[in-house]
């Protein structure tokens, strides 16, 4: 098992104000799995996402990916396990539109003091492995929407992460394209070795889950599923 | 480089129009410092060129004196106590006053008047024309060729003129090292002479001129010429009290600090404002690495590299421009008084620094704040 969570509680204000955006969820996640965590907006997907992630700190609960309970780690140690263990696509990708695609897929290497060089050769082999090395000079803004995904994929993938978190790897991107993202990630990227989180309100790519966890009003409401269905 | 730093860098040059305008106002703030200070340094220079260009090491005056120009005649037998001070070498009397040159276009022009020890010329002007000697001649003026040359029809060796209605004639073209300030001409003659040609109070002797057997002298040297009722001061020590009299009491001081106060308000403005707005297009980004697993301290440091590297490329277009603007404009005004100084330069250097830190206390402060959750939460 790479990850488990139990009894995860969050709350946002207090006294009168206060809302419960988690309410006890229990949740494991096995190597070579690819998790779908659905539900309506408002239900609590994001906030779980990002206290899985070791983002936002739960109010009750823990974590533990690789056997560290990872709230109990000091925000610099945890900082640096993000950096060594988790692998991030955002919803709205978060290129930097002044970087290359080869720079903005170094910058995880960067931050872990690979040499400059050296992280530039490996990004171009990320951007090989998502299909892009033809654009691997070019800046997000000259590439299409589905050309940025993969490139958000590759910086996600560069360090080989043992856990891939996608946040709505879809939501921007039209029916055919998304399943390609998807089918592509779950083809080339998954394996024993790794584990993948997905956010997703599109039910177009339901069937590349291993597993589908519904949430709603902070709780989840298990939708077990077999091996992928694809 | 560190890779974070070329990442830093990139982000901010390939922004071009932040780029330029944060270099620009930058720039022009330290063009503005620059002008105000070195018009300041040049002022205070020039109001101290006698000290300067006489060259002695301790000067006695009057306690009344504040500035070179100020006109406090001693006593004779000031000369005599300080040539008995113990650590004296030798001391002369220096004559400084002004006089009224009738030139031979039928013109007047206001000079000032050196009279130089008529036994030993000490503070003697280096010639770039004639013979110092021949200033003991009948008549004999030396003039000097600075910025105020021309106003004296430029005259040339043997060229005559009227001092309060005395003859005097050139004999010699003087170097000055420093121009003065008030756009006069100088002339150098014999002590004898000036106060043979111009009108006088009865005490006659504008400083005396001391040179000390050793520097370690001076201090004992000064103790002694305090017991008499008078000052003697180095010509640093003068010079100082001479620009500290003009930095404090007469207005200029305070008019140019506040103009280069503007100045660094105008480079605070621009400079916080871009490099603020710059933060705030990529804070999502500035986030996202936050989520990736950038540490605050490394996107701090990215925040100060940036910052200091358009400060310190905006300081060096500051200078360039401002120095050459200076030159160029002393190339065709003679009497531009403006100087660029090592205190000038470190000056703006400090206010730089200060630009640059406010620049990135906004930057910093803004993503300190930025929270990874902020980019999940869209």
């Amino acid at each position: 098992m790479i990850l488990q969570a139990k009894n995860i509680v969050k709350w946002f204000g207090e006294a009168e104000n206060k809302t419960y955006a988690l309410n006890g969820v229990d949740i494991d996640l096995n190597y070579g799995e690819m998790l779908y965590i659905v539900g309506p907006s408002g239900s609590g997907k994001t906030t779980l996402l990002s206290i899985l992630s070791g983002i936002l700190r739960p109010n009750e609960g823990s974590v533990t990916i690789k056997g560290k309970k990872i709230w109990q780690l000091t925000d610099d140690e945890l900082t640096s396990f993000r950096l060594q263990s988790i692998g991030f696509v955002f919803q709205d990708f978060h290129l930097f539109s002044r970087l290359t695609s080869k720079e903005n897929v170094a910058i995880p290497l960067i931050l872990k003091k690979v040499p400059w060089k050296e992280s530039l050769a490996e990004a171009a082999k990320a951007l090989e492995i998502v299909g892009m090395q033809h654009r691997v000079d070019l800046p997000p803004y000259k590439l299409s929407i589905g050309e940025q995904q993969r490139v958000a994929i590759a910086r996600a993938i560069i360090t080989k992460p043992d856990l891939l978190v996608l946040d709505e790897p879809t939501a921007s991107l039209d029916g055919e394209t998304g399943k390609k993202v998807i089918s592509f990630i779950r083809e080339n990227i998954l394996n024993e070795k790794h584990a993948i989180i997905v956010v997703t309100h599109d039910n177009r790519i339901y069937n590349f889950a291993s597993r589908i966890v519904r949430m709603e009003d902070g709780k989840c409401i298990e939708g077990m599923k077999s091996e992928n269905e694809n | 480089m560190d890779g974070l730093l070329q990442i830093a860098l990139k982000l901010l040059a390939n922004d071009k129009g932040k780029f330029f305008t944060l270099i620009l106002g930058i720039t022009f703030a330290v063009f503005l410092m620059m002008q105000m200070t070195a018009v300041f340094s040049g002022v205070m220079h020039r109001s101290a060129a006698t000290i300067y260009n006489i060259g002695a090491k301790l000067w006695v005056m009057d306690p009344s004196i504040n500035i070179q120009p100020d006109n406090i005649p001693l006593p004779s037998y000031v000369l005599d106590a300080v040539r008995s001070i113990d650590g004296v070498k030798y001391a002369v009397p220096l004559f400084s006053g002004s006089g009224l040159v009738k030139l031979g276009d039928g013109k007047y022009q206001a000079t000032n008047i050196v009279g130089l020890d008529d036994a030993t010329l000490f503070g003697r002007p280096e010639l770039l024309e004639g013979d110092i000697f021949n200033i003991y001649n009948n008549d004999a003026y030396v003039v000097v060729k600075d910025a105020q040359y021309r106003k004296l029809n430029a005259p040339k060796i043997g060229t005559t003129f009227e001092v309060n209605d005395h003859r005097g004639v050139v004999v010699g073209i003087a170097k000055a090292f420093v121009s003065g300030l008030f756009g006069t001409p100088t002339l150098y003659t014999t002590y004898k002479r000036a106060i043979a040609d111009l009108p006088t109070t009865r005490f006659t002797m504008s400083y005396v001129l001391v040179e000390p057997k050793n520097t370690s002298d001076i201090s004992a040297i000064k103790k002694q010429v305090q017991k008499l009722g008078y000052m003697a001061l180095t010509q640093d020590e003068f010079t100082t009290k001479n620009k500290n009299y003009y930095l404090y009491r007469t207005g200029l001081g305070t008019n140019i600090l506040i103009m280069t106060l503007i100045s660094v308000v105008v480079g605070l403005a621009i400079a916080g404002q871009t490099f603020y707005t710059f933060i705030l297009e990529n804070s999502e980004e500035f986030g996202a690495l936050k989520a990736i697993g950038a540490k605050k301290a490394e996107l701090i440091s990215m925040i100060l590299f940036q910052s200091t590297v358009v400060g310190f490329l905006g300081y060096g277009f500051g200078v360039l421009i401002s120095s050459t603007v200076i030159a160029l404009a002393k190339l065709r005004l003679p009497e531009y008084a403006s100087l660029v100084t090592y205190t000038n330069l470190g000056f703006a250097f400090v206010l730089v620094l200060l630009i640059i830190a406010f620049s990135s206390y906004l930057g910093i402060r803004k993503v300190i704040k930025i929270d990874p959750f902020d980019i999940f939460r869209g």
